[in-house]
């Protein structure tokens, strides 16, 4: 079999061609970068003589028109030197990069919106007054605060038991048909619309104290809803990332099963579960919808959960914005306001979430 | 401070898979024993049910009885974690609770079962049994450190460590060395001559050359094939298993002639 | 543990039997949370089922007349949203998996996940705020100029809040989730089908083509299902974003415009009394069964490709 080789001919020193074989049929490296910027220029030009006949220059307009020339042109391009086969990769490449791009355009303008709109009333008053007595400028969003960190904590304290519990149960328990029920609602609850939940503990509350009363505790239970299967879910995931032979090696000592899960289990998963248990409030801070139906809002600090509507900051968002009086402008300010605080609050949620998770997680050692 | 097992007649079944059948065996105190056998043939499963640890995995079950010093494990008034501070086991891969110190790690026995200790003997407890496990000069700097910093043969050897702060009578090995390098593994088989002077050990190897080095006797198990039982081949002192054997499998096994 | 015919149970000590006690304990108010809130929706939603316009002041004429353009406008809004937001965020997944430099990619997909985190309300906020004036022209470009396509005809709308408005910011509130289901089944591609098709001399995207995307279909299409089971259940910022009408029309961008079942909630709850109350409840309830379908359907899809998943 080794007696057929053809010695090649493009080899030796004679015929060595000027440039790699390799290379040949091919768009230089730089060939997609230059056509980029050529696109940009056209693409600035375009519009250039457009701002020259009065209007407003449109970058926006520009960068789409830009993308739209260099998508046909390195296309065209790629067709010419290198064939159909790689001129349809590079299309594709443009247009995963193009989709990548263009996600971006939505959350950096909403940034950019909530700064410089929220930042006007971003101020010591907006967060020390409520709006009790407020009409058209000045008032805060202090009883909104308060009722948001009231509720929420209200709802984390009911979720934070029953979601761990459920997931130890389906870790180290759960066997059979209970636990694949268990599996199943879970997944269902994961799928509530979140008014849903809103209406279910309105539905609740007016059994108790009759219809039309919209509560505190009535919120906090709508957000359990909507928290319990997030924290059943990401703290389930984190269990189960605990090696098994960690709690034969607590067995193998003598210690009782519910002994190794406390001692052993939740401490080598603290800092998972923990991240989990902070996205979920993170996530249900943000609710408005199931807190409009169940607290509805109020203008004044209520501490009580069990009397009287509670306001809170998504819906505070949402009132200031739906209902404008006089000037409007007020009141917008304040509804920019309370979402850059919200936004900064789940912010920094996720932010501490993440760092728990990367610095207090265990180190298995291999 | 060491027992005698005696194992009558006993099955294991993982739900319905009958995994070992049959198995009778005594095991003296003071004495090492190595089972040996291929992969599968339920050596690990049986050296499990030894110590009720097969119960963790769901559906496992056995019958028969296995008798410490005459009281059988299987009785239904027995309480499968009591059992277990009394026979501790060692595990293939080195798993010291990455939570804990080396300190904490050694004192684990004690303390995930709440019991109160005094500090000093905490102290002595914890020297005693890292230098019971040739473990003390090693780490006695840096006792408050997390156990998972150590190197592998360490590793293992505080978990031997761990398991004899509980002043267990048997200790159980699964495959002890077969994750460590060999000067680590020459440690533990060094280990496994002292503890024998205290404990009943029971060791299970992949590795015939270390079941003919430390163990006293030896128990070939062997299956006829895939999703049959294992069952115990020839039970005997290891010079006699390695030298001598009276089964035709046991000497194809030994003598490397298997499958 | 044991089971069937075992002759010797693990003997139960008192820790043991209060912490598993409460553990099932805790997965049983699962069961009887979610029961709850079935019931809870049945029972105020019966009074609904059988009033008219005499009972309750929204009706019309009867329920199943007021919510039927409810239930199109939700899913028609939401199946927008889906077809937006799906190309795209096929898109993103695969810059992240297979495009972007390896070293960037984590950090990617987190600037990504940042969109999930913005409040709904907040996206309302930016819908009619920055939205709907920057798409207004071009809505009015497209009616001038493609008005004879029956989904573009006009007369266009001033503000820009239509249907098509409030799909785009739906979309967007979906692509997160969307693209983080793709990534992660991207990502798991085995990488001998990668290499296989690119040592045969495949070019990126024919290699995505042959092992990547047939791998991820699936999971691609149990992740746009939670998509539009999120989108479905959307409230507030359709409720902000979008000038309903309430009629039953398939034009995008005219100021008549269909509403949806969450936001009508939103919009009228507060002010309800009554047997309109509990009007507002049934379409929940209606809502629910929606969305509740839809996640099963995933939940089978999901399911099925755990059982292939063996054979790979």
């Amino acid at each position: 079999m080794t007696t057929t080789i053809t010695p090649p001919e493009t080899r030796g020193p004679t015929a060595a061609p000027v440039s790699n074989s390799l290379t040949a049929g091919k768009l230089p490296n730089g060939a997609p970068w230059m056509v980029l910027g050529a696109s940009l220029l056209v693409s600035a030009g375009l519009f250039g003589v457009i701002a020259l006949s009065g209007a407003e220059f449109n970058w926006v307009g520009t960068f789409v028109v830009a993308a739209i020339i260099y998508v046909a042109t390195i296309t065209l391009l790629s067709r010419i030197v290198e064939g159909a086969r790689r001129s349809t990769d590079r299309f594709v490449t443009a247009l995963v990069t193009g989709a990548f791009l263009l996600a971006m355009i939505p959350l950096i303008s909403l940034s950019i919106t909530v700064v410089t709109f929220g930042l006007n009333r971003f101020d010591v008053e907006f967060f020390t007054y409520s709006m009790r007595n407020v009409t058209g400028e000045g008032g805060g969003a202090l009883h909104a605060i308060v009722g948001t960190v009231l509720m929420t904590g209200t709802a984390a304290l009911i979720s934070i038991p029953i979601g761990l519990m459920t997931s130890i149960y389906l870790v180290e328990y759960g066997r059979g048909r209970l636990a694949r029920g268990i599996t199943f609602l879970v997944d269902v609850m994961t799928g509530i619309p979140s008014i849903v939940a809103g209406l279910f503990a309105y539905a609740l509350f007016a059994i108790f104290w009759g219809p039309g009363t919209r509560t505190g505790i009535a919120g906090a239970v709508a957000l359990a809803v909507l928290m319990i299967p997030v924290v059943v879910r990401s703290s389930e995931e984190m269990l189960r990332l605990v090696p098994v032979e960690l709690r034969e090696a607590s067995y193998a000592l003598g210690v009782p099963k519910w002994l190794t899960i406390v001692k052993v289990v939740l401490p080598t998963s603290i800092a998972g579960i923990t991240t989990g248990i902070m996205l979920s409030i993170a996530r249900v801070i943000g609710e408005t919808a199931p807190l409009l139906i169940a607290a509805g809002f109020t203008n004044s600090v209520n501490y009580d959960m069990t009397e009287g509507r509670m306001q809170s900051l998504p819906v505070f968002v949402y009132t200031q914005y739906a209902n404008q009086g006089n000037p409007p402008e007020a009141y917008l300010d304040r509804a920019w306001a309370a979402a850059l605080t919200l936004i900064l609050i789940v912010m920094v949620l996720n932010l501490v979430a993440r760092l728990v998770a990367r610095f207090f997680a265990p180190k298995y050692g291999r | 401070m060491s027992k005698r097992i005696e194992v009558r007649d006993l099955n294991v079944y993982y739900s319905k898979f009958l995994a070992v059948e049959g198995v009778s065996l005594e095991i003296e105190p003071r004495s090492v024993t190595a089972f040996i056998g291929p992969s599968g043939c339920g050596k690990s499963t049986f050296l499990r049910t030894l110590n009720r640890m097969h119960e963790v995995i769901p559906g496992a079950r056995v019958e028969g009885e296995v008798l410490i010093d005459g009281n059988n494990l299987y009785d239904p008034e027995v309480d499968p974690v009591l059992v277990r501070r009394q026979v501790g086991m060692v595990f293939q891969r080195p798993n010291p609770f990455p939570t804990m110190s080396i300190k904490e790690n050694v004192l684990a026995g004690v303390k995930l079962n709440n019991k109160r200790i005094s500090k000093s003997d905490a102290d002595a407890l914890v020297e005693q049994s890292l230098q019971g496990a040739n473990l003390w000069n090693e780490v006695k700097d840096r006792l408050d450190r997390p156990g998972s910093g150590l190197s592998g043969g360490q590793q293992q050897r505080l978990c031997i460590a761990r398991a004899i702060a509980v002043s267990p009578e048997v200790i159980l090995m699964d495959e002890p060395c077969s994750a460590l390098d060999p000067i680590s593994t020459l440690a533990i088989e060094d280990l496994i001559e002292e503890l024998k002077q205290d404990y009943t050990i029971v060791i299970v190897t992949h590795n015939m050359q270390q079941a003919s080095r430390v163990s006293d006797k030896t128990a070939f198990f062997n299956i006829a094939g895939t999703g049959k039982p294992g069952k115990l081949i020839e039970y005997d002192e290891t010079t006699t298993i390695f030298s001598n054997p009276s089964e035709k499998a046991t000497e194809d096994y030994v003598s490397g002639r298997f499958g | 543990m044991t089971t069937a015919a075992a002759p010797i149970r693990a003997k139960q000590r008192p820790g043991d039997r209060v912490f598993s006690k409460s553990a099932v304990f805790a997965g049983s108010m699962i069961l009887v949370t979610l029961a709850a809130v079935a019931t809870f929706l049945i029972v105020q939603s019966i009074p609904a089922f059988v009033a008219d316009s005499e009972d309750a002041s929204i009706l019309d004429s009867n329920f199943w007349a007021y919510v039927g353009p409810l239930v199109f406008g939700t899913i028609w809004a939401a199946a927008l949203a889906l077809l937006i937001a799906l190309p795209i965020s096929i898109g993103i997944a695969l810059f992240i998996s297979h495009y972007a430099p390896r070293r960037l990619a984590s950090v990617l997909g987190y600037i990504v996940d940042l969109l999930a985190a913005v409040p709904s309300v907040v996206f309302g906020l930016w819908g009619i705020g920055v939205l709907a004036p920057a798409v207004q022209p071009i809505y009015t470009w497209l009616v001038d100029n493609l008005g004879w396509f029956p989904l573009f005809a006009g007369p266009v709308s001033g503000t820009g809040r239509t249907i098509l408005t409030a799909a785009l910011v739906l979309a967007v509130m979906i692509i997160p989730i969307i693209t983080a289901i793709s990534r992660e089944v991207f990502l798991q591609t085995p990488v001998l089908h990668e290499e296989a098709a690119l040592a045969l001399g495949a070019t990126r995207w024919e290699m995505i083509r042959t092992a990547v995307l047939p791998f991820g279909r699936p999971g691609i299409i149990s992740a746009a299902v939670l998509g539009l089971g999120r989108a479905l259940g959307e409230t507030m910022a359709v409720a902000m974003v979008l000038s309903a009408t309430g009629a039953i029309t398939f034009q995008l961008l005219t100021s008549v415009n269909p509403s949806t079942i969450a936001a009508n909630i939103a919009l009228s709850f507060p002010e309800a009394y009554g047997i309109n109350v509990n009007v507002l409840i049934a379409t929940g309830l209606i809502l629910f069964i929606v969305t509740f379908a839809v996640n099963a359907i995933a939940r089978w899809i999901v399911a099925r490709r755990a059982e292939f998943s063996g054979a790979n």
